[in-house]
């Protein structure tokens, strides 16, 4: 008998804002590249805490330096975070960060290095880190519906195996989940041409479509033309997508776009980061290909769990959002089966339908909110990459 | 189709005028079972060409400037020849947008 995702459920918090969290980190979160060394310090001081230093946040202007907030922001008021630890090298921004993660209800504290040092910063912080593990530690889980889980998706390392059977499961998923009141998420704005036509009569309303067509044309005009060289042969596709059997980025875009199923249709279209806010369902988010950033803005626009299909063998994940990898090629699951979650390659052999494999992916989402770790997270896997937009000041 | 035998080679849409190969190590002259995986209809076809998993073998002759039909889409043009049961990717075929 078919599962009831109506009724299913998950054990998981529920954090202040209302939002469903599955997992349950501290995070000492920097504002900057150079506030990295003193949170990694602190991290090494208290158990039970993550720092995720990065490469960016200083002499950034205008919408860069919006994207890079939003992303650093959204990334501590994620529901997958109790609380966080904000260090930066001065107090204004380090308050922009620790005012806007608040906005959850979260206990958040900011600590700035100017005037106090490492040393003083870290010993300051580490107090906090140690009080926030405490609490967080005793936050218990309860029952929460599967359905209120924000998931997102975007597939890598491609091949022509990704288009007929780990991409259309995740798109099973999507068709099963959303109408149930799931939040999803897919992006890749590169990688949509070739099939762009199709992604543009998918839109669940006319402005939705003008909006998906004015972002991808926007990417085409300002980025492609901009910098292209003879083609984008050498990028798109990649070359472990070419490896793979893909010739060219219509074959990718039309295998990519069947993570969004047969019957969804999505309602809005978002900058990079930026937060869902027309309700449950399925969203486009205007993204690089590139699998670290893209899981980086999806899970800092506030998605729990990313599903992650792929055919060569990509091996991201997050520090913040378990990764699900979904492959059927038989060749990766021989030699790197140590990365994948979910085995679909009997989707190949057809012994498996895309309804099974779907409810196989909807299954490994039950088991990874209630404390399955991924893969990616037993494998240490934390790529956090922030996307930037143009040169620092 | 035959209870329980295993594709070599998988086409999405009956419009296709090339499949995808989804076992390892197809030697030229295997004689493929082929299954459209819209309708599940199959059909017998011989690979001319040692192909590895995951690359597209023509269904039909393609010659140059012909168009590359997969998902029943446009996915690029042929700009070298492949026979019925070759081989088709980037040294006989390209994007029609860059």
């Amino acid at each position: 008998m078919a599962f009831d995702f109506t009724q299913e459920t998950v054990k998981a918090w529920r954090r202040e804002n209302g939002r469903v969290g599955v997992r349950n980190h501290v995070l000492i979160l920097p504002v900057d590249d150079i506030s990295n060394a003193a949170c990694e310090a602190v991290a090494n001081n208290v158990k039970g805490t993550m720092a995720i230093p990065h490469a960016y946040g200083r002499l950034q202007f205008g919408e860069d330096l919006d994207l890079h907030f939003r992303t650093i922001i959204g990334t501590g008021a994620n529901p997958n975070v109790a609380a966080v630890v904000v260090i930066g090298i001065e107090p204004e921004w380090t308050k922009i960060i620790v005012d806007g993660i608040a906005k959850t209800g979260k206990p958040v504290e900011g600590f700035w290095i100017e005037q106090n040092g490492d040393f003083e910063t870290i010993r300051r912080a580490s107090w906090k880190a140690k009080e926030y593990v405490h609490w967080a530690s005793e936050l218990q889980k309860e029952d929460c519906p599967l359905t209120d889980l924000w998931v997102s998706t975007k597939c890598g390392e491609s091949d022509t195996t990704t288009g007929l059977s780990s991409c259309p499961t995740v798109g099973n998923m999507y068709d099963k989940l959303l109408p149930h009141g799931l939040y999803g998420v897919f992006g890749e704005t590169s990688e949509i041409t070739g099939a762009e036509h199709i992604c543009e009569k998918r839109a669940a309303n006319p402005e939705a479509a003008a909006k998906f067509m004015k972002t991808w044309k926007a990417y085409q005009d300002d980025v492609i033309e901009q910098f292209k060289t003879s083609d984008l042969s050498d990028s798109q596709p990649t070359k472990g997508n070419i490896l793979g059997g893909l010739s060219t980025i219509e074959e990718k875009a039309l295998g990519n776009l069947e993570k969004i199923g047969r019957t969804s249709t999505y309602i809005d279209v978002l900058e990079p980061a930026e937060a869902p806010a027309k309700g449950a369902g399925l969203y486009f988010m205007d993204t690089s290909s590139a699998a670290a950033e893209c899981v980086t803005l999806m899970a800092a626009a506030g998605y729990v769990i990313h599903t992650f299909p792929t055919g060569q063998g990509n091996v991201v994940g997050n520090p913040i959002v378990p990764v699900i990898k979904i492959s059927g090629n038989p060749r990766t699951l021989r030699t790197m089966s140590e990365h994948i979650d979910v085995d679909v390659t009997g989707v190949l052999r057809r012994d498996m339908t895309i309804d099974q494999a779907g409810d196989a992916l909807i299954e490994m989402i039950r088991r990874t909110a209630n404390g399955r770790m991924t893969a990616a997270e037993a494998l240490g896997h934390r790529e956090f990459s922030m996307t930037k937009l143009y040169r620092s000041a | 189709m035959i209870a329980n035998a295993h594709p070599q080679l998988l086409v999405h849409d009956k419009a296709d005028n090339v499949g995808v190969v989804v076992v390892e190590g197809l030697t030229a002259g295997t004689e493929m079972l082929c299954v459209c995986t819209e309708d599940n209809s199959d059909f017998r076809l011989t690979a001319n060409a040692d192909i590895p998993i995951g690359h597209k073998v023509a269904l039909t002759d393609l010659k140059a400037g012909d168009t590359v039909i997969k998902y029943g889409e446009d996915i690029g043009k042929m700009v070298g020849d492949a026979e019925t049961g070759g081989h088709v990717h980037t040294h006989n075929m390209k994007t029609k947008r860059w």
